[in-house]
């Protein structure tokens, strides 16, 4: 009996619904560029200014991310031009947006260094547009600097790495719940590769230092629905649990967290992707006291961060927040004129060979280039949310850990077999 | 036996939320045929509502429950600006309709962000919505339960009107056959925008009641609006009980194919599960026996 008007809306109705969360699962990127010899470089060196790109996504899922990175890069940069540029050149920026799109990012990072000649490129934040952009710029010979924390096993000479790599960030967060006695853990992350990964050194890291893994679960991005994977956190009844979820899955996490009664006290979550910005979306009361891994706080008392967190509140609002990836972007450009000074040129196998040893005083602390990764030695600092929304260090590595991106070093035995 | 009442739970909390979702979409997409893809973003301005609400009230007690009827107004009145701007001039271009909601849809999400910033805000529960509530030794959050109560309480009221009341017999007049209902002296041009403020008003409750649970940004109306348009379609065109059996099916068979095996696996499952079933029966569950569609 039905009609076939009926039918056909609701196909047209289902067909839409499937693309719609089919897009959302990201599209496949073409990793084949350039073979050959690099083409050679067309950064003009002649005039007073040098341009630089800036690509973050300032539109899609991303940008509300990516935003805060742009911002305290175009601190960065007005504070250089204001204190007399790099090799005496202001800084002129090229923005683009990479539209959260990993193919946009390599077609932007193509445009930023084929047509608008920039002499390095700030940004990127997921794992899959530095992924889709590493061949663009290994084919170019040019320079990435990306500043958030990732999964590791990655090391290309053209990318500088100035967020945490994984033995600066979750191997810390580990020794931290070890030495608040922890032996068991629950791992809670968004299906994608940074999870996955960081959920095999856990594993390993459990496996060598005699905790028990409770239980893995692994939640689509973007998921909303926590009811059944914290029943399950609630069951196991792990010492605590590590979280690797990203982005709004994590406002559904913690309230449901928070539904089922379970606290901070009873069993803390250790969280590696979630910052100052995040926390007023979740919901302080939803997220008071639980753990974070990182290298930089608002909070941290030093002078060059307190510099850092009153230009970024003059320029950007009172209201504003500074967190760990804003602070690692702000700081890479720093490291970039620090290398371009150290060589005496902008061209890129200059800047790469003066690379090593550079150094900056970063409101997260002295951090240092290391010239064979391309990562740099920071300290890890593990935090807790405060009845603010900021987060308070309450554990700290001491001193810069040395960038370990494949977990070959001596210290970490129990990682062998990990590294690709 | 805990894990299967924890898991029953979890499938009718999880069905309550997408009949709730759901509900206003079976009547604006059921009833009238409109494809609104701008239905997940008067979710949001649901969601939003009850923030700004709780700003004004500062009371978390108080808020949600007035942020309820000024959601639903607020809902509605976005579904008939939209009725009455753009959609009346589309009723026969269905695929027109589409990408126009589609539109209104990001110009909604942007708007949301210039006024609210890009990072999501939190609206803090009410304390006698926080944490689990103790029955026969297991134990149900609060907040979960309420959600389960809203999303009964609407789809009765909902039902009570179509059925008992004077404008629901004109909706379903309307639905059931156009002209005739015209000529028996039904104004179906404002039954029309009637329907359609109901049905975006519940779009509003709907975006209360998400603050329970999940974050509150632009991107709220894009995390739902795929599952609301699946129990419609699924519960089959036109009717409101289709969407009920097709919201707790929906939820009960997610929650239990999450608990055996991963949300990811499930989620998989649940969309195989449903391309199945409509092809078997692609007019869904149940369907409206009337003349005037074909």
């Amino acid at each position: 009996m039905s009609s076939p008007r009926t039918r056909r809306t609701a196909a047209t109705a289902v067909f839409l619904s499937l693309g719609l969360a089919l897009t959302a699962c990201g599209s496949r990127v073409d990793s084949g560029t350039a073979t050959g010899p690099a083409p050679a470089s067309c950064v003009d060196t002649s005039g007073s200014e040098m341009k630089i790109g800036f690509l973050n996504s300032r539109s899609g899922t991303m940008a509300i991310s990516e935003n805060t990175v742009f911002d305290s890069l175009q601190l960065a940069a007005d504070k250089i031009n204001g204190a007399g540029g790099v090799l005496g050149k202001q800084l002129v920026i090229i923005g683009e947006d990479g539209a959260s799109e990993p193919t946009v990012f390599a077609e932007k990072a193509e445009k930023l260094i084929r047509s608008d000649c920039v002499a390095a490129v700030f940004g990127g934040w997921t794992s899959s547009s530095r992924k889709a952009m590493l061949p663009v710029f290994e084919g170019n010979n040019a320079l990435l600097f990306y500043p958030v924390q990732y999964e590791g096993l990655e090391a290309s000479k053209n990318i500088f790495y100035t967020g945490a790599t994984t033995n600066q960030q979750i191997v810390p967060g580990l020794d931290y719940l070890k030495q608040q006695g922890a032996t068991s853990l629950f791992l809670v992350g968004s299906d994608y590769v940074f999870p996955q990964t960081a959920n095999k050194i856990i594993k390993a890291y459990a496996a060598a230092n005699g905790m028990e893994i409770k239980g893995e679960e692994y939640a689509p991005l973007g998921y909303t629905d926590f009811a059944t994977i914290v029943a399950k956190v609630r069951d196991a009844d792990a010492d605590a649990v590590f979280n690797t979820l990203n982005g709004d899955s994590n406002v559904a996490f913690f309230k449901e967290y928070k539904n089922l009664g379970l606290t901070a006290d009873a069993m803390p979550v250790l969280s590696v992707s979630i910052a100052e910005e995040e926390v007023g979306g979740i919901g302080i009361d939803n997220i008071l006291g639980q753990p974070v891994a990182w290298n930089y706080y608002q909070t941290i008392d030093s002078p060059a961060n307190k510099t850092f967190v009153a230009d970024f509140k003059t320029v950007y609002g009172p209201n504003r927040v500074t967190s760990d990836p804003m602070e690692a972007a702000y700081t890479s450009l720093y490291l970039w004129k620090g290398m371009v000074e150290k060589a005496g040129s902008f061209d890129v196998p200059a800047v790469q060979a003066a690379a090593g040893g550079v150094s900056f005083e970063a409101p997260e602390g002295t951090v240092t280039v290391n010239g064979d990764n391309h990562h740099i030695a920071k300290t890890a600092l593990i935090g807790e949310i405060g009845p603010d929304g900021l987060i308070y260090t309450v554990y700290s590595s001491g001193a810069p850990i040395e960038p370990d991106p494949f977990l070959t070093g001596s210290s970490y035995p129990w990682a062998t077999g990990l590294g690709g | 036996m805990e894990i299967v009442v924890t898991q029953i739970f979890n499938g009718l909390s999880g069905g309550s939320v997408l009949l709730l979702v759901a509900l206003g979409l079976a009547l604006t997409f059921g009833q009238m045929g409109v494809i609104n893809m701008a239905h997940g973003e008067f979710m949001m301005a649901g969601a939003y509502t009850a923030y700004v609400t709780q700003q004004v009230l500062g009371s978390a007690g108080l808020s949600l429950m007035v942020s309820l009827p000024i959601a639903f107004v607020i809902g509605g009145l976005l579904g008939v600006v939209l009725e009455m701007t753009l959609l009346r001039r589309m009723y026969h271009r269905p695929l027109d309709t589409l990408l126009v909601t589609w539109g209104v849809s990001l110009v909604l999400q942007q708007l949301a962000r210039d006024v609210f910033g890009t990072a999501g805000v939190d609206v803090a529960a009410p304390s006698w919505l926080s944490g689990p509530v103790e029955v026969l030794g297991f134990s149900f959050p609060r907040s979960r339960l309420f959600i389960l109560v809203l999303a009964i309480v609407a789809v009765v009221t909902l039902t009570a009107v179509l059925k008992l009341t004077p404008l629901g017999r004109r909706v379903r007049a309307t639905v059931q056959n156009r002209q005739l209902a015209e000529s028996s002296g039904i104004s179906t041009r404002a039954t029309d925008r009637l329907t359609f403020f109901i049905g975006s008003g519940l779009a509003g409750v709907a975006g209360v009641a998400l603050t329970l649970m999940g974050s509150i940004s632009s991107n709220l109306g894009t995390s739902y609006i795929v599952d609301a348009f699946l129990v419609v379609v699924v519960g089959g065109i036109g009717q409101i009980r289709g969407a009920v059996i097709a919201a707790f099916v929906l939820g009960i068979v997610q929650s239990w194919i999450e608990y055996s095996t991963t949300a990811s696996l499930a989620k998989v499952l649940v969309f195989a599960l449903i391309v199945a079933f409509l092809q078997a029966r692609p007019q869904g569950i149940y369907v409206v026996r009337s003349r005037s569609l074909a």
